[in-house]
């Protein structure tokens, strides 16, 4: 193995990306009160250990022992959401939730983070196994399950950004392997149909123009009409289904919207966030030094809202400095998919972008009230083993897709 | 297969990558927008976050005497306050305080209703700490998160008791000042004044707060005591120079009788206040950094009402000295003239109708002038000069001299006297018909019936005689309205009754206070109380040639107006001639006189209407001696 050949560009950004986690997960935990991430970046340094050497194993992997072994890893990972559901801890950030796989007290890790890795190569094996992308409902039905079964085990949890992630994952893989984009957005619509149902004018404008638009289109008719039901079908249970989330979910969505409704409770985190990063300005406090990661008013600031770390303290330069790092990471990666040797390496890889732009978007959007509040780490910033070491993997196995078309002689395409 | 061909695949590609990129400009766009174009709002959100305002409390301005000596001073105190996250950490902390300095149940149900209505300010434990507790705290700070102490300037009163009505106390500015907004500029903590001259003149004594900020985390813990920055000094408040000789004002207190409640104003002939006394008094300095519970309802339930100033807020019957109203009002109507003597000499009493309205000397005075009717305060005298000037021009001149209306002394809470406009007053109260207009008039003529006066509404009225027939506006500090009530005498007049006031000392009911070196004029009163024993009243003036000083005192239950009458000489002579030597401190007088009212009058038909509309009116005066 000629370690030359390694992709210069995708090395650089990922070691600029945990080198910058670093740096800003150090100072989360530079405050004048006592917080819970005071000492978390020692431990991180554990991790980023682990996270080098799963990286490492999953180099050395190829990617066809992978595509023969991946039946049995999605496998295990439902195995371990459904174990997890029964036995699971809350921890952290979530501590109401069952995502923590324990042994006794030690906690082991998430395994929903496991699940999105292995629902992405589950379905970039199946994908690929077709001669042709999903064109009706019918062929939909087995990558829905794919992706439907763990993101149902995740939402029980319940964990709905992790969930949420899944959501992401399945869209980016359909696009990738030639869904029409008709046909997403047809499945798209039953959602679209939930969000909309919470006015009645809203709803009925949005069913009328879905209606013209499957007469223009002209899907199979059984399609047109399942999704026309499934349509009025999620429509007409919006309320309900509101009703059944947890008042949490609930106030998280409606805070969403206007934090102000409760400043002093659901509301406070997105206030907060933003009150810390609008307070930065240009350069920001200074590094260590922001007065209200300092005295805790920062919510969660080593996890869920670090960026807001990065907001306040190093302004809005640092804030684009991070998301122009991210952004490359995801640029190359889908230069990476385009140029892999085989469709499944391909569909992996983007399946990988799937989830860490759901990830990066979710968590950078909430903490500038752009998306609701999930708790969600970021990439790389946000102090946690399991995320992080799925990452590392993720990235290794770019690293190796990246080398196989390198030596293929694919580079130039 | 087909999807997976270069050309699709690059198509896709590009797609992806527009949607990435769009998606980041879309991020950082949001962020933009909160940290660069609205920076300022979420940098003051951040400021407003972690920074605590402490108001600094002013020191309030200094309150001098005539002299510029000083009457209210600002001495260095600390105040302790606790900044607290909830009100259960509050209580936590307060169970460690109370370890360490005395503090009972009332006083933690007291701060954590405090801490209630201003959640996010520090709340107030101690308003007037001493150096033990400051530094008893000080030692124990470790234990008690979010301690503030503060020196702040506390109000001082040296002559404490002495000057209590006059200056009255300062507190801290209650919800229901603020919602009626009694203060203006004051806010929730301000300490205004409440009371006296510190209420009157509470806008030009308060100055307005200062404030520091304090830095607190995001559990409301206190961090850095001294966030620096943008603290504002308190502005001081000005002083106020009144027209209070401290001495005299204390000297009262030194000679008023222990046990008698009452009060005494000595103010010069232009109107000018130099002591303004109640008795029985408190200690304002107990006011200071907030009263105790039990000292306020021993104050507030207290029978004698310390809190009460009766030198302008209480109404008594005004008695004999008002013989002098009548007699100027019949001068001013040339009714009788100062030598006039009345048709009927005096017997001991007069009949009236079916009654007979007694003189309070039984065996009669025989024939006066007015000026002999003044000195003996012969009734049957003033029942005949009453029945000439009738009711309408006594009700009509009573009010012209300002019997009807408030003297508008610059003290708050003045109380208005009690004298009816016209007789309609009477119609409405028992009737047309119903009440005997002549009886009326005879009760009025002495100073009896409906008519009820404040101490510092007589004592107006005794300036206008001690001057030139002008009524002065008494004041402290400065007069609130200028003079117009004018008794409309000639100087001749004028010189007459004081002549007569003269006589009172000299031979008349007050002779026994006569002291060789000082005439002094003035006029005893005994206000018919149904509740106890009579009230007495003297007001004088000296010297009596060439008046300076007019003194007038009340005491309760004192009987008589002789009994009043020694410490107003007293404190005339003090105001006149200064200190006495040491060895001729006064003595007190024995008095030997006999009671100087009207008695009773003796009912021939006791069931008639005209008798009990007098008992009434009787009863109705002696009800207005307490404030409502």
């Amino acid at each position: 193995m000629r370690l030359a050949a390694i992709d210069r560009q995708l090395a650089w950004v990922a070691l600029a990306l945990m080198a910058c986690g670093f740096i800003v997960l150090y100072s989360a935990g530079q405050t004048d009160v006592p917080t819970a991430g005071a000492g978390v970046w020692r431990r991180q340094f554990i991790w980023f250990g682990v996270g080098l050497a799963a990286a490492w194993a999953a180099f050395q992997t190829s990617p066809r022992l992978l595509e023969w072994l991946t039946p049995a890893i999605y496998g295990f990972s439902l195995v371990l959401l459904i174990i997890v559901l029964a036995v699971g801890t809350g921890a952290g950030t979530a501590a109401g939730s069952h995502s923590w796989l324990a042994i006794g007290s030690v906690r082991i890790g998430q395994p929903s983070e496991l699940a999105k890795v292995a629902t992405v190569l589950m379905l970039a094996r199946y994908l690929s196994s077709r001669r042709e992308p999903p064109r009706s409902l019918r062929d939909l039905v087995a990558p829905a399950l794919i992706v439907g079964i763990p993101f149902l085990l995740v939402l029980k949890q319940p964990d709905l950004g992790s969930a949420l992630v899944f959501v992401g994952v399945f869209f980016a893989m359909m696009f990738w392997c030639g869904v029409r984009p008709r046909l997403l957005f047809m499945i798209a619509s039953p959602g679209i149909s939930l969000l909309l149902a919470f006015s009645n004018v809203t709803w009925a404008f949005w069913i009328i123009g879905f209606t013209a638009v499957l007469f223009y289109w002209r899907p199979y008719v059984l399609d047109g009409l399942t999704f026309w039901l499934l349509n009025v079908a999620s429509g007409t249970v919006a309320m309900p289904l509101w009703h059944r989330l947890a008042p949490y979910q609930q106030n998280r969505l409606l805070t969403f919207l206007n934090p102000e409704v409760d400043p002093r409770a659901a509301g406070y985190h997105a206030i907060q966030s933003r009150v810390a990063i609008g307070s930065g300005g240009w350069l920001g406090t200074g590094y260590t030094e922001g007065p209200q990661k300092r005295l805790a008013f920062l919510p969660e600031q080593h996890t869920d809202f670090v960026f807001s770390v990065v907001g306040e303290e190093l302004g809005f330069v640092g804030v684009a400095i991070a998301l122009t790092l991210f952004m490359a990471l995801l640029l190359i990666l889908v230069r990476i998919a385009r140029r892999a040797t085989d469709s499944f390496s391909s569909l992996m890889i983007f399946g990988i972008v799937g989830i860490l732009f759901s990830h990066v978007f979710e968590n950078v959007g909430m903490t500038v009230n752009l998306m609701p509040i999930t708790g969600i780490p970021l990439p790389f910033f946000s102090y946690g083993g399991s995320f992080f070491i799925i990452c590392c993997l993720c990235l290794g196995l770019a690293f190796r897709v990246a080398w196989d078309s390198r030596l293929a002689g694919y580079a130039d395409v | 297969m087909s999807a997976f061909d270069s050309y699709r695949i690059n198509e896709r590609a590009r797609v992806a990558r527009w949607i990435v990129v769009a998606a980041f400009a879309l991020l950082l766009g949001a962020f933009f927008r909160t940290q660069i174009i609205q920076h300022e709002k979420f940098q003051l959100k951040a400021e407003t976050n972690r920074l605590r305002p402490i108001p600094l409390t002013p020191p309030r301005g200094q309150i001098f005497d005539y002299l510029g000596r000083i009457i209210a001073e600002n001495v260095p105190g600390y105040s302790v306050k606790l900044l607290a996250p909830s009100a259960d950490s509050l209580r936590a902390v307060l169970d460690r305080v109370a370890r360490v300095v005395p503090l009972d149940t009332a006083d933690v149900t007291e701060i954590l209703r405090r801490f209630r209505s201003a959640r996010y300010q520090p709340v107030l434990v101690f308003g007037d700490a001493d150096f033990l507790t400051v530094s008893r705290l000080e030692e124990h700070r470790a234990a008690l998160p979010g301690l503030v102490i503060q020196s702040e300037p506390k109000r001082k009163y040296p002559a404490g008791r002495a000057v209590a009505h006059l200056v009255g106390y300062v507190g801290e500015v209650t919800d229901g000042d603020l919602t009626r907004n009694r203060y203006p500029g004051a806010t929730l903590g301000s300490i205004v004044g409440k009371a006296g001259l510190e209420q009157e003149y509470d806008d030009t004594l308060r100055g307005s707060e200062g404030v520091r900020y304090i830095e607190v985390n995001a559990r409301g813990r206190l961090v850095r005591e001294d966030a620096g920055s943008a603290s504002l000094p308190p502005t001081p408040g000005r002083p106020v120079s009144t027209s209070i000789d401290i001495d005299l004002q204390a000297f009262v207190d030194s000679i008023w009788p222990q046990g008698t409640r009452g009060g005494l104003i000595a103010m010069t002939a232009d109107g000018a206040v130099r002591a303004l006394y109640s008795a029985p008094t408190y200690d304002p300095n107990a006011f200071v950094g907030g009263i105790d519970a039990r000292t306020w309802r021993a104050l507030t339930t207290d029978p004698a009402r310390p809190l009460l100033n009766r030198a302008i807020q209480t109404r008594y019957p005004p008695a004999s000295p008002f013989k002098l109203a009548t007699a100027a009002m019949a001068l001013k109507r040339n009714l009788v003239q100062l030598d006039t003597r009345m048709p009927q000499p005096c017997r001991g009493g007069m009949k009236m109708g079916n009654r007979v309205f007694r003189c309070w000397k039984k065996e009669g005075h025989g024939s006066l002038d007015l000026v002999g009717a003044i000195a003996a305060s012969c009734d049957v005298y003033f029942y005949q000069v009453g029945l000439r000037l009738g009711l309408e021009a006594i009700l009509e001149d009573g009010v012209l001299m300002g019997f009807r209306d408030t003297t508008h002394v610059d003290l708050p809470n003045e109380i208005a006297p009690i004298f009816p406009a016209s007789t309609a007053y009477f119609d409405r109260l028992y009737g047309p018909r119903r009440w005997s207009p002549p009886a009326t008039v005879l009760n009025f003529s002495i100073g009896q019936g409906e008519n009820t006066q404040s101490l510092v509404n007589m004592v107006q009225f005794y300036g206008a005689l001690a001057g030139n027939g002008r009524e002065p506006v008494p004041h402290l500090v400065r007069a609130t309205a200028a003079s117009t009530r004018d008794l409309g005498l000639s100087d001749a007049q004028l010189d007459g009754l004081r002549r007569s006031l003269i006589a009172v000392v000299e031979r008349g009911t007050a002779a026994a206070s006569r002291r060789g070196d000082l005439a002094v004029a003035g006029k005893t009163g005994t206000a018919q109380n149904p509740h106890g024993k009579d009230h007495g009243w003297f007001i004088g003036f000296a010297p009596a040639d060439k008046p300076e000083m007019v003194v007038g005192a009340i005491m309760e239950f004192a009987e008589h107006g002789t009994t009043v009458a020694p410490y107003v000489v007293q404190v005339l002579r003090r105001s006149i001639l200064g200190p006495e030597p040491p060895a001729q401190v006064p003595t007190r007088v024995k008095i030997v006189a006999p009671a100087d009212t009207a008695p009773r009058t003796i009912e021939l038909d006791p069931d008639s209407a005209a008798a009990r509309a007098v008992a009434d009116s009787i009863r109705q005066a002696g009800d207005s001696t307490t404030v409502p």
